[in-house]
């Protein structure tokens, strides 16, 4: 049976139960320790002697102290030492089985690209992959895995997605938003190309420790990082479009995480206005950036926008898309948003399902 | 000795109140706090250098429970550069997007008139006094020489 037909079973056999899908969930792992022991001996020693070389906020040090440890909600740490999001009973209490989660994509953050050397890049997001299968998919078979690629290194990130391809416990391919350059650009294209032969969508999630922070350089405070990862998005997103990626790859589905939501509209129309007046610089890009983004990009909820007045939020949703929503919970981190109180417009019956459910059934390979 | 009967008045909202030993003085040091159950909500109990607050345990932002953030003070700034810390420990912070809520008053830091949590009134009372009623002690053993905190919901 297809991921998808279980998903639908599971939902038929509790009728008047409501079931959700969650795009964002970060797994980790017991200690960085208990993850280093799951590295190859070369690496292992590597980081043993050099010390970790990734940077970020779940790593020891980060530029950007949070006023939280691990980035997490203070209730989230299980009682048995574990960093939160590593005891899967204290997931399915506080998340998964509270919420009705019929499906929960994995997106292990904090390793991987989130350092500049290349084959340690590669060794790391191999070790994720195996570790998401064995510590969670393989006990949980509602939570899903991403395909975590070196996403600076394509040919090493084809070899990762080929890997496991046909492995129907991975969902879709997963990169991290701070990049060594707009993900247009023609060296990330064999990701692309791989991740549609397969049917997988790719996931962008917000962070990484190596790239730019801003255009404008390197800000002070968490405040102003929190912040800058929409910069990062709204790169990628216009980079994207603007390359012609979704022209040559036109089955090609991206999914925007935990970059905000509010903003995409004045881009959209932005940079068509652009295009109408300016499109021969970029003649490969055939249609207003308007119907590529509506075509090919979803934008996770969380955190979701919280206007002052909560029915603004119903344009807000109306003008990305009723079909481009997923929402997202970003368990177990301190920014979770709640499915039950998160949203504080009215939504219709059919607007909730369609963005708790019935658009990330569509977008996720489920086959 | 205490009754359990309830004795129902008018609280502050014109619903029915009852006053609800929760607890010994001694259970909840200064500093600490103590989540209790009454007429099934769950009350954040707060003891504040001897002097004893109760808040709903839900915020009122996403519904997390209150009780498992930290206490706070605040650091505050007339001018950039001069960073003082002000009443500490005297707000609980959410423990998942961090707003800040006055234990004494329940009104959150950022917008202090229309987001807060419900407060319920909480007092100490001599065990000797609890047999004048009326209260209700439905989960404290309670005696005449020991000192008891109650609230009223
Ligand atoms: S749930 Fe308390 S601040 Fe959001």
């Amino acid at each position: 049976m297809s991921v998808r037909e279980t998903i639908l079973q599971t939902v038929e056999g509790s009728p008047g139960r409501e079931f959700i899908i969650d795009s964002d969930i970060h797994p980790e792992p017991y200690s960085p320790q208990s993850f280093r022991e799951r590295l190859p001996a070369r690496w292992r020693e590597h980081c043993e002697t050099y010390g970790d070389p990734q940077r970020g906020p779940y790593a020891a040090l980060t530029g950007y102290p949070r006023y939280i440890p691990r980035t997490s909600r203070r209730d989230a740490w299980p009682s048995n030492g574990g960093l939160p999001g590593s005891d899967l009973e204290l997931m399915r209490e506080q998340h998964l089985d509270r919420h009705g989660v019929a499906l929960g994509v994995l997106e292990p953050l904090g390793q991987g690209s989130w350092t500049r050397n290349l084959e340690l890049m590669g060794a790391v997001c191999s070790a994720l992959n195996e570790w998401q299968l064995e510590d969670f998919v393989a006990h949980e078979p509602r939570l899903k895995a991403s395909i975590v690629v070196p996403m600076e290194d394509a040919p090493a990130a084809v070899a990762e997605i080929r890997k496991h391809a046909d492995n129907r416990d991975f969902v879709q391919v997963q990169m991290n938003s701070l990049s060594e350059e707009p993900f247009g650009r023609r060296k990330y294209w064999p990701i692309y190309e791989e991740a549609v032969s397969h049917g997988l969508p790719v996931g962008i999630h917000v962070g990484g420790s190596t790239g730019a922070r801003t255009g404008g350089g390197w800000p002070s405070y968490y405040n102003e990082e929190h912040y800058s990862l929409v910069n990062s998005t709204q790169a990628h997103l216009t980079s994207l479009v603007l390359e012609g990626v979704f022209e040559h790859f036109p089955a090609l589905k991206v999914i925007l995480i935990e970059g905000g939501i509010a903003w995409t509209p004045a881009l959209s129309t932005r940079l068509d206005r652009l295009w109408s007046r300016l499109g021969s610089e970029v003649p490969h890009c055939r249609k207003p950036p308007s119907e590529y983004v509506k075509a090919n990009v979803f934008f996770s909820t969380q955190p979701m926008e919280e206007p002052e007045n909560p029915e603004d939020l119903l344009q807000i949703f109306a003008d990305i898309g009723w079909n481009n929503i997923l929402y997202a919970s970003d368990y177990p981190h301190w920014d979770y948003d709640d499915p039950e109180y998160a949203f504080k417009a009215p939504l219709s019956v059919e607007q909730k399902r369609k963005i708790m459910f019935d658009n990330a059934l569509s977008v996720y390979r489920l086959d | 000795m205490v009754q359990s009967e309830r004795r129902l008045k008018r609280g502050r909202q014109g619903e029915f109140v009852s006053k609800h030993v929760v607890a010994r003085v001694e259970d909840i040091g200064p500093g600490e706090r103590r989540v209790v159950t009454v007429r099934n909500r769950p009350i954040v109990i707060f003891n504040l250098d001897g002097e004893f607050f109760g808040l709903l345990n839900r915020c009122p932002h996403q519904a997390a429970s209150l009780s498992q953030g930290i206490q706070a003070g605040f650091a505050i700034a007339e001018v950039p550069g001069t960073e003082r810390c002000i009443r500490r420990g005297e707000f609980i912070r959410c423990p998942w997007h961090g707003w800040e809520y006055d234990i004494r008053t329940g009104q959150s830091w950022c917008d202090p008139e229309s987001i807060l949590v419900r407060r319920f009134k909480v007092e100490r009372v001599p065990g000797s006094e609890l047999v004048k009623g009326p209260f209700v002690a439905e989960t404290v053993e309670v005696s005449t020489d020991e000192e008891y905190i109650y609230v009223e919901a």
